[in-house]
């Protein structure tokens, strides 16, 4: 993989001359106590003092509330105004986790699972993703344990890697990620040839995700199990809002008199209205079996027909969980039960 | 429709409406777009979100068969929001439709044999799709019975196409009510669906069983056909459970790994064995 050195005077006039050049920026920025991806108008917003962002970088391509198209009714009679896929700006997303990077090619193997959802495929097209490996973790992080590491640079475009002296190792990743490089060639200089693996951070592998795999279907039938692991679940949804491959959504009308839209929100398997039927039946009727399908899909379902992971270890879940469930720990007792 | 929109419905026009039953209402659709109506097929089994702007989308099968053109139709019972709201729209209104989606009923399979349709309350619209399908096709098959039963007479939809059905030599139709849901003139048989089906002991021997209803119906309808001699490849139903998108994104509608929306809704009841207990 091409490497190439990125001084911070130059990373700085990269992400200034990006935002002259309107692309939309997304980068981490502190905002009273949490750490979020936003839009940036100034390099100065940026933060680096973070382990992962409270919300994950899906929010680019998979944004919490996507206007699917408009309508009008008039006289009994409706109008549909299409999508404008003109509207979707070209983006730049720096300093994503590679957890984060690595979630993108879990939801994309969603939104294009025979029927290309479009709105989304074209978000991420016109995204560029600079990834930034990790230097520090925390107890939560777990992505060596799902296949991931925190110098990883599945998912990114380009992935920056910081040195001590504050400049940044760049590992040029896809042709997207090589286009921008050329396109700013003079803000990039030789490699120098420092050791990667020695800026990072240390993240133990206490489990491996392929025992969980291979261990998850034979508990599925096991209801005191689930019901025990789902003890503590109050059915809040937060794990799925935070999470970088969750997926599920729900589709509502918005309306204003005689003019509205419908719109793609975020919605997530733990709430107990989920799969409610109008009849009042509902096939997940407990937290535990809800608990399951949140596990399962992530562990059994997406491996066996979308052959990838539903997990990047980021450990996102964990810390958003008012009642601190870890999903490491449930992957663990899955393997030991 | 050119549009990379998935999302995007359709725009229909309401030729028709009929009240079937109590609450229970058909829409017989045309496409606005004649466009939209040359480019447009489905196959019996397959189902669509029916929208109305400003409420929402709600799931359901098209009623009508493939081998009437022009048109699609649906049976609703007028029970959440969106069914609400469709359900005070009169004929000239506009609604949204996406799809088809899903399998289909296999009959290309089914050639040469007897058909049994059983269909318990407001799961006859999701067969009535595939009985008129094999019935225009009618050469294809050989006897064909069908046995519906529902709560009350009331409660019996499509009563004219029922009397249609009754009085063509080359269909057997057998209707039932639930006790006490019988009038003073009613002619059918009084029972539960189940009960009525071990009284007519159907011959397994080259037929194809199509089953769709309630749980309840469903639960007490496989034995009898099991005691019958029906081979679980042999049983057919439709599966519904809760969705939004109708092509395998939105995470609701999958019973373990299996997707309603992509896999089914038709299912043999040899695969719906293979299935764990969550629809």
């Amino acid at each position: 993989m091409e490497r190439k050195l990125l001084t911070k005077d130059s990373y700085r006039s990269l992400i200034t001359k990006l935002i002259g050049q309107n692309y939309q920026v997304v980068a981490p920025v502190k905002k009273d106590t949490m750490i979020d991806f936003l839009k940036i108008s100034s390099f100065d917003e940026i933060t680096e003092d973070y382990i992962v962002t409270v919300s994950s970088a899906k929010t680019v391509a998979f944004p919490r509330n996507e206007k699917l198209f408009d309508y009008e009714k008039q006289n009994k009679k409706l109008t549909q105004q299409d999508y404008d896929f003109d509207s979707i700006p070209q983006s730049v997303l720096i300093g994503v986790r590679p957890c984060d990077a690595f979630g993108f090619h879990s939801l994309s193997s969603i939104f294009c699972w025979d029927s290309i959802d479009k709105i989304y495929t074209t978000r991420l097209e016109r995204t560029t993703i600079i990834g930034l490996s990790c230097n520090k973790s925390d107890d939560y992080c777990f992505c060596t344990s799902t296949k991931g590491s925190p110098g990883s640079t599945a998912g990114s475009d380009i992935l920056l890697t910081k040195m001590t002296d504050g400049n940044y190792i760049v590992e040029i990743v896809t042709e997207k990620g090589a286009k921008l490089v050329a396109d700013f060639s003079d803000l990039f200089t030789a490699d120098g040839g420092v050791d990667k693996e020695s800026l990072l951070a240390k993240v133990a592998a206490n489990f491996n995700v392929d025992d969980v795999l291979a261990k998850i279907n034979s508990k599925f039938e096991d209801e005191a199990f689930w019901t025990e692991q789902a003890m503590r679940c109050i059915g809040c949804g937060a794990c799925a809002y935070v999470c970088p491959t969750c997926a599920c959504f729900d589709i509502q009308d918005e309306s204003h008199g005689g003019k509205g839209h419908r719109v793609r929100c975020w919605e997530s398997c733990g709430l107990s209205l989920f799969t409610l039927h109008t009849s009042g039946h509902n096939p997940r009727e407990n937290q535990g079996q809800r608990w399951r399908q949140r596990l399962m899909h992530k562990f059994s379902y997406m491996p066996d027909r979308l052959n990838t992971i539903g997990c990047v270890g980021c450990g996102r879940c964990s810390r958003a969980c008012p009642v601190d469930m870890n999903i490491a720990e449930h992957c663990m007792s899955i393997i030991e039960n | 429709m050119e549009t990379q929109n998935i999302y995007l419905p359709y725009i229909m026009q309401i030729e028709k409406v009929s009240e079937d039953a109590p609450f229970v209402k058909t829409f017989r659709l045309k496409f606005i777009n004649p466009e939209d109506a040359e480019s447009f097929s489905f196959k019996t089994g397959q189902f669509g979100e029916y929208s109305v702007a400003g409420v929402g989308e709600s799931t359901f099968c098209i009623a009508s068969s493939p081998t009437r053109k022009g048109y699609i139709e649906c049976t609703f019972r007028k029970a959440g929001r969106v069914t609400t709201a469709l359900s005070d729209l009169e004929e000239g209104n506009t609604i949204g439709f996406r799809g088809p989606y899903g399998n289909v009923f296999p009959i290309d399979e089914w050639k040469g044999k007897n058909l049994l349709f059983i269909a318990g309350g407001i799961a006859l619209p999701p067969m009535r799709s595939v009985i008129w399908n094999c019935l225009d096709l009618r050469e294809n098959f050989k006897d064909i019975t069908i046995l519906y039963g529902a709560k009350s007479v009331a409660d019996l939809v499509y009563k004219h196409e029922l009397r249609e059905w009754d009085e063509r030599p080359d269909v057997k139709l057998v209707t039932t009510v639930d006790p006490g849901g019988e009038t003073h003139d009613w002619t059918g048989e009084v029972g539960f669906v189940p009960t009525i089906l071990d009284k007519m002991a159907p011959k397994a021997e080259n037929t194809i069983a199509i089953v769709c209803g309630p749980p309840i119906m469903i639960k007490y309808t496989f034995p009898i056909l099991e005691k019958c001699g029906f081979a679980d490849e042999m049983v057919y139903t439709t599966l519904e459970n809760r969705m939004k998108c109708g092509f395998g994104k939105c995470g609701r509608c999958n019973v373990g790994k299996t997707y309603v929306c992509k896999d089914g809704p038709v299912f043999s009841l040899k695969q719906l064995k293979q299935m764990p207990d969550e629809y």
